[in-house]
């Protein structure tokens, strides 16, 4: 999984109907100097992560192992709010 | 899978059902020298690493398995702790039997 912040929601309302009910939020990779980096995922968010805060998300296949996003066109979950992190 | 080094820890109560009760660690990737690769990433410890070892982790969908059957949205999770790499390019000295596998890989 990769440090993100969450910086937006995308809206859609023409899609594949398996994205019905998905909240999908804009999340751009977070450095660990605390910079933002250019890349960014279209996540959807199976947390309730709101705009600003820290998250985790995986990337791939492995984003469709949770309940909601299982079985469907889905490559990038947003897995955990972060609470504090530290780095040696 | 791939070599890299525990550089920390990540703290997280409100997180997917799958993650509870499992450790977040950060993961530095590692060159084939030792030295830093690219950014850390943060994976799932099934092993008890700790802040310091180097580990074999593995990625994609494939980091899931060792939780199979639980439903788990990890990408990438520790599968060892790397006691030593022989490898004649890595070995600066002559063949060291050293256990210290610092010794055989230079400082990041």
């Amino acid at each position: 999984m990769i440090l993100g912040k969450v910086v937006g929601t995308v809206w859609a309302t023409r899609k594949d109907e398996q994205l019905v009910g998905m909240k999908l939020q804009l999340v751009r990779e977070l450095g660990l100097d605390g910079k933002l980096k250019s890349k960014f995922v279209v996540a959807v968010d199976s947390v309730g992560a709101g705009v600003g805060e820290t998250v985790l998300f995986a990337q791939g296949s492995s984003a469709r192992q949770t309940e909601l996003t299982r079985n469907k066109p889905v490559d990038a979950v947003i897995t955990a709010i972060v609470d504090k992190f530290d780095t040696k | 899978m791939n070599l890299g080094k525990v550089v920390g820890k990540v703290w997280a109560t409100q997180k997917c059902p799958g993650l509870y009760g499992k450790r977040l660690l950060f993961i530095q990737p590692l060159s084939f020298g030792g030295h830093v690769l690219g950014d850390p990433i943060v994976s799932l410890d099934t092993v008890g690493a700790g802040t310091g070892d180097m580990v074999i982790y593995v990625s994609s969908m494939e980091a899931t398995i060792p939780f199979k059957p639980e439903l788990v949205p990890t990408d990438a999770t520790i599968v060892g702790i790397t006691d030593r790499v022989d490898h004649e390019a890595m070995i600066p000295k002559p063949w060291s039997r050293s256990r210290d596998h610092e010794a055989v890989i230079p400082k990041p």
